[in-house]
């Protein structure tokens, strides 16, 4: 699924993507306020779904590679993190759902989410 | 901020780690992982040592009283010394296991501290090594294998 379908699927806005980002392919899809675990489980080519809007969420999807990440409850991140995201290439995307309705939207939308030891 | 100095191909940084500024926490490892996409390393390697380096990061930004965070690259081997100067581990074994975690309410908001960074380290590292004395400090070295 592309980013830009992610996009669709979950009405959400962009809070920052070139056009060429959001072509991007997702394999995969995690939704989680945890860190530590994403950084436990998560492979490249994944979208990220979270309600945590601070830095160390955007340091630990530049270290991951991960495509995309959607903030959840109609969250928006402050200017600098958006400049962090900017910097290293990630879409920010902004959806008025819980974390657990956009991962069920996405889910029937045909994304899985990655099983340990994939 | 960080100090590089070559030897006979051999890369050699460090850089200095502030306890409790999750500000700038993860700048480190973000220069570790340029660092070595620069030079040239599989991604996959690069993706391995930039969380374990995160992590470590992390570790020393949440539980240390300083410390630094030195990479060494030659064409056999990625090392990286994570290195502080207290208050040191009491019980590694236990620091060792899933799920434990001796960290702050602060480190929680922010997404860490479930016990998930010594484990993660290992299991990202070719090998892992840590040392550590009470009062004294914590010294981690990990490796890759190129």
């Amino acid at each position: 699924m592309k980013v830009r379908e992610i996009k669709e699927v979950l009405g959400s806005k962009l809070i920052v993507g070139s056009e060429k980002a959001l072509e991007r392919e997702v394999l995969y899809a995690c939704g989680s306020d945890l860190m530590s675990d994403v950084l436990a489980f998560v492979k490249e080519q994944t979208v990220l779904l979270t309600g945590l809007t601070n830095p160390q969420v955007i340091r630990t999807a530049e270290m991951l590679d991960v495509s995309a990440i959607v903030f959840v409850r109609g969250k928006k991140p402050t200017k600098d993190i958006i400049d962090m995201a900017i910097e290293r290439d990630i879409v920010l995307l902004s959806t008025d759902y819980t974390l657990f309705e956009a991962c069920g939207k996405l889910y029937q939308a045909g994304l899985r989410g990655r099983k340990d030891g994939e | 901020m960080a100090s590089k100095q070559g030897n006979g191909g051999n890369i050699r940084q460090r850089y200095y780690i502030e306890a409790g500024n999750f500000a700038t926490a993860g700048e480190a490892a973000s220069n570790i992982k340029k660092l070595l996409k620069q030079l040239g390393v599989d991604g996959a390697t690069v993706r391995r040592a930039a969380i374990a380096a995160y992590e470590a990061e992390m570790n020393l930004v949440i539980h240390s009283l300083g410390g630094s965070l030195e990479l060494i690259v030659n064409p056999e081997l990625i090392t990286i010394i994570a290195e502080d100067q207290g208050p040191g581990i009491e019980d590694i074994e236990k620091a060792m296991q899933e799920g434990f975690s001796t960290a702050s309410e602060h480190a929680r908001e922010l997404g860490f501290g479930a016990g998930m960074g010594l484990p993660n380290i290992k299991r990202c590292s070719d090998e892992f090594d840590i040392q550590s004395e009470v009062g004294k400090g914590t010294r981690l070295e990990i490796t890759f294998i190129l």
